[in-house]
């Protein structure tokens, strides 16, 4: 009966201020649900682009009985003939670009400073290496047939204390398992604007790293981009080969979507907590107002309005509360995540080993809103019941005792 | 035929420890269309005896039949269909929904029993007409006055022709000239549409209007006197 939504319009008109700040309540909550939901969103396909970018590629191809954690340069343990392979990769149609790689560790020593850092034997004319080549903040490139030159991220180079052109020593593991240790100078410094790669990753030409860890024409790895990753099942399937194992961007990782998924679940929670919070709000306004209207109630139920209509009257009242914090919410949220997202949320170093970028750019999908709308829609109506059910329940004899 | 009858009726509320008997045992039977005026000192019952008439209450013990149907054991969902459209109701206190107008006031129990939105109209006109308060058909009853309000609250009782209205000191709150058209009102609407009034009421002046006088004290009737209206 739109009589009941008329009266319930009206009901909250009685009192503007009230309704307007309950409504208020709601619409902040939403708006903060909505803003983490993409911060963490954010978080995530930023941490997922980034270690993509810098780390992981979509695809590697790598020995079967390859290492990761150990960064193993026995030559059973790496590809054989990486240019040759990475080149028919990179034949395939979906395939951006494919180039092998070589990972070692080391120790970079400079004056009395020394600290643990991963090599990586890159090709640095590839296209796979263009987040390096452009994050390049001073000095210049590697050229492929360096023999003394390297590149060390920003962070290093402030702990170690250096610049571009000066010497640091590095000690190289080698596949027999000796160390060898030369001298090397700083071709150039850069930036990924991410603390964890660039603290602990040090480049070097590929020929160069081979020669110095005794693995000629063999690489760790062969790293590969695609055009679209949604394509990385149909490459999966034309690489299979008995020798290396192909591993693809979701299995290598893996901690980020698991920490996805909690990250969501934890939101779930979040999200009860912030509504429970403006619930109680809403249902306090309705409470008073429910108390207030004693006698109206008893009246409307004296001339027969059945105990449903009037139920349903305080419903359309809390409908209408939480349509306007879902609107006010949505706004509120919108324009937070847009500056958010413009500005970004600095994190800096966080210490953690996965790859967060330096800054946190908050992305809102449509299912994220939705679903935050919906829920605090429902939580909303379902807190709007109780109030309604105490409405409900009043004896229209109140109708006739008593006075104003 | 008679509109309303209540048999050997008994009313007791408790408040904690407190036990009190409101009625104890009343007999009464109340014939279409009378001008009954129920009286008495303050306390003697007749507010508890209009709820039960009205369906808004249930005797202790007892019977009461409205339209011949036993009302006293039926539960609140049927009381208030057993209310809607066959018992109106007007209160001291005017009780007007004040977020409606005069005239969404009238037409609420029209809503109520579904009635169609032509009809509607057709009905609160007439009724608006009825008690001479047509130009202030889209006022709330905050812009009304006392009596205006009360007139507002005999359409709305009035509004789906039922077999009986009851009102409860329904001038008390007003002043002499506006309790008398309020009395007026009542009196020309149950000689022009036959319907039943029964009003409780403590005040001399509103007595004269009543054709039958029944007297209550310490929850049972004393006297049921029943003649000309003297006005
Ligand atoms: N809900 C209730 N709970 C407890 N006692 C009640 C209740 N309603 C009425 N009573 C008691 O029942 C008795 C009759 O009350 P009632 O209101 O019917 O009297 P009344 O004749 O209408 O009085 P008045 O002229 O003052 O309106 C009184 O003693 C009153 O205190
Ligand atoms: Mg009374």
């Amino acid at each position: 009966m739109n009589q009941l939504v008329k009266m319930a319009i009206r009901d909250l008109g009685r009192n503007r201020r009230r309704s307007f700040f309950s409504s208020l309540a709601l619409g902040l909550g939403l708006a903060l649900m909505i803003t983490m939901a993409a911060v963490i969103k954010g978080e995530m396909s930023g941490a997922m682009d980034t270690t993509i970018r810098l780390q992981s590629g979509h695809l590697q191809i790598r020995a079967k009985s390859y290492e990761e954690s150990k960064t193993s340069l026995k030559w059973e343990d790496l590809v054989e003939n990486p240019v040759e392979i990475a080149d028919q990769i990179a034949s395939l149609d979906p395939v951006l670009a494919a180039s092998p790689r070589l990972f070692a560790s080391g120790i970079v020593s400079v004056r009395d400073k020394s600290t643990g850092v991963r090599i990586f034997g890159i090709d640095p004319l590839s296209e796979v290496n263009a987040p390096y080549r452009i994050g390049l903040i001073e000095g210049s490139f590697v050229n492929a047939d360096d023999r003394e030159g390297v590149l060390i991220g920003q962070p290093l180079a402030e702990k170690l204390g250096v610049k571009v052109g000066e010497q640091i020593n590095l000690s190289i593991n080698t596949s027999d398992g000796d160390v060898n240790e030369q001298v090397f100078i700083i071709r150039g410094i850069y930036s990924t604007r991410t603390n964890a790669f660039d603290s602990l990753t040090v480049f070097l030409p590929i020929a160069k790293a081979q020669t110095i860890t005794k693995t000629e024409n063999h690489a760790s790895t062969i790293f590969v981009l695609l055009k679209d990753k949604n394509q990385t099942d149909a490459v999966i399937s034309a690489l299979q080969s008995s020798r290396y194992e192909v591993l693809d961007w979701i299995n290598m990782n893996d901690l980020i979507i698991k920490t996805e998924e909690m990250a969501n679940s934890y939101m779930n929670l979040f999200y009860l907590i912030v509504l429970g919070i403006t619930a109680t709000v809403i249902v306090n306004t309705l409470i008073m107002s429910v108390f207030e209207r004693t006698r109206e109630i008893g009246i409307l139920s004296a001339i027969g309005m059945k105990s449903r209509s009037i139920m349903a009257m305080f419903l359309a009242e809390t409908s209408l509360l939480a349509i306007g914090g879902i609107v006010m919410g949505v706004i509120l949220g919108l324009f937070a995540v847009g500056y958010l997202a413009k500005v970004g949320i600095y994190v800096g170093n966080m210490g953690l080993t996965m790859l967060f970028g330096n800054y946190i750019y908050p992305e809102l999908t449509f299912a994220d809103a939705l679903k935050t709308t919906i829920f605090a829609f429902i939580i909303t109506l379902l807190a709007g019941i109780y109030p309604a059910v105490i409405a409900s329940r009043m004896e229209p004899v109140q109708a006739m005792r008593g006075g104003k | 035929m008679e509109v309303t009858k209540i048999e050997n009726v008994t009313r007791i509320f408790r408040v904690g420890d407190v036990e009190t008997q409101a009625l104890r045992g009343v007999n009464l039977s109340i014939e279409n269309g009378e001008f009954t005026a129920l009286v008495g000192p303050s306390g003697s019952g007749k507010t508890t005896l209009l709820q039960l008439i009205g369906c808004l209450d249930q005797p202790t013990s007892g019977n009461v039949y409205i339209n011949g149907k036993d009302v006293s054991k039926l539960n609140r969902n049927q009381r208030a269909d057993m209310r809607r459209g066959t018992i109106g109701f007007i209160f001291q206190f005017f009780a007007l929904i004040p977020t409606l107008t005069a005239y969404e006031n009238i037409e609420m129990p029209l809503l109520l029993v579904g009635e169609s939105a032509s009809k509607r109209k057709e009905r609160v006109t007439e009724l608006l007409e009825a008690v001479e308060l047509t130009d202030r058909a889209h006022h709330r009853p905050d812009q009304l006055s006392g009596g205006q309000q009360q007139r507002v609250a005999i359409a709305r009782a009035l509004a789906t022709r039922p077999s009986l209205i009851l009102a409860d000191e329904p001038t008390a709150n007003l002043d002499t000239p506006n309790g008398k058209q309020v009395m007026e009102t009542m009196t020309r609407l149950n000689r022009e549409t036959g319907v039943t009034f029964v009003f409780a009421t403590h005040d001399p002046r509103v007595i004269q209007y009543a054709r039958r006088v029944i007297t209550l004290r310490d929850g049972v009737i004393i006297e049921n006197h029943s003649g000309e209206a003297q006005v």
